[in-house]
């Protein structure tokens, strides 16, 4: 029974991990190629981990599992943030179609 | 095998990371790619825990989670152009 | 105090880790907590004694059902924009404000933004937000700040104030 649940969310997590690398292989520019490889992937992969978690239950491996997933977590956003953030003061364009950039006055 | 048709999905998404580590137009895009491959790895981690029983692996997903952090903000810190103790 | 604290939260997750309950493994959890909460103690939490009021755990466990929820919903926004053949995307950088006071709750905040569906945040100044959205629905103000905040200020200013 176990096994059959943990099996389905590894099958999500794969199937999400797959949508994240469409988008960064498909969307125009860097911030858009961000914004769906950061979601999707992280999620992913934290399902692959809480189907490890769930085939595991309450040993020393199941909680490593469980335990990875909020450390990802925190790490991918901040990382997302720290080179979307260091992007933009690179200077990489927007993408042509972007309708407003609010931040563009906060540069000196 | 189910998992390891699943492990090979990983690794061919693995590819399409280096795809875009190799031709990005600009460098931004190879570090989105580096920073992807790096969570894509730790996936791949917990599948080979699955398939080869060996749990020691799990350990180095975390580890893996915690040096790509780290290379991650590190060259962001170098793309802002500020220095790394501000 | 934040010091006992932390002191606390690293214990705890050393057995976690572990998971044996065994003495040699308790004096040596107990020696690594105690180094590193002496020397890290210092950057922590201001003020700790926010950990020992239960009310803030309930409303922790309602904002983790709520965000597990937007994070699955940001799945399928995704999937549905990469998929589709003509990629409905309209992007661009919004201002918001926020009415969050502690840095920790921003932080908290932040990372939410970047996992809800199509925002991502890119700099924090003072209490102005500027976060990349894909798709920018509405020009107006005060509508996309109810979009983007709404759904999580008012939990996480029961947490975290």
């Amino acid at each position: 029974m176990s096994d059959t649940i943990s099996l389905i969310f590894i099958i999500i997590g794969v199937v999400f991990d797959l949508f994240g690398c469409i988008g960064l292989i498909r969307l125009p520019d860097v911030y858009n190629r961000l914004q769906s490889a950061t979601k999707s992937v992280t999620l992913g992969t934290c399902s692959i981990l809480f189907g490890l978690f769930i085939k595991y239950g309450f040993s020393a491996i199941g909680m490593k599992a469980l335990i990875a997933i909020p450390l990802l977590f925190f790490a991918s956003t901040v990382a997302a943030h720290a080179l979307i953030r260091g992007s933009y003061k690179f200077g990489i364009k927007l993408w042509d179609k972007t309708v407003i950039d609010d931040y563009k006055d906060v540069q000196k | 095998m189910i998992i390891n048709l699943l492990l090979y999905v990983l690794i061919g998404l693995s590819f399409c990371c280096f795809f875009r580590v190799v031709f990005g137009p600009s460098i931004a895009d190879r570090m989105v790619a580096i920073d992807i491959f790096g969570i894509l790895v730790v996936g791949i981690c917990g599948l080979l825990v699955l398939i080869t029983g060996r749990l020691f692996l799990i350990d180095i997903a975390i580890a893996w989670i915690i040096l790509s952090f780290i290379g991650t903000i590190t060259l962001a810190k170098y793309l802002t152009g500020e220095k790394l103790d501000e | 105090m934040k010091y006992i604290t932390l002191f606390i939260i690293i214990f705890v997750l050393w057995l976690l880790m572990t998971y044996n309950l065994e003495t040699p493994n308790l004096i040596v959890g107990a020696v690594v907590a105690l180094i590193t909460s002496l020397v890290f103690g210092k950057g922590f939490l201001q003020d700790s004694k926010k950990f020992f009021q239960p009310q803030r755990y309930f409303w922790i466990i309602v904002y983790l059902f709520i965000f597990i929820w937007e994070c699955i919903k940001a799945n399928f926004d995704v999937a549905y924009r990469v998929l589709s053949p003509s990629m409905p995307i309209k992007p661009g950088i919004v201002k918001v404000k926020t009415t969050l006071k502690t840095d920790i709750g921003k932080t908290f905040l932040a990372n939410s933004i970047t996992m809800t569906p199509g925002t991502i945040t890119v700099d924090i100044i003072d209490d102005e937000f500027y976060v990349h959205w894909i798709y920018v629905s509405s020009k107006d103000p005060k509508e996309y700040t109810n979009k983007i905040l709404g759904r999580f200020e008012k939990y996480l200013k029961r947490i975290f104030e």
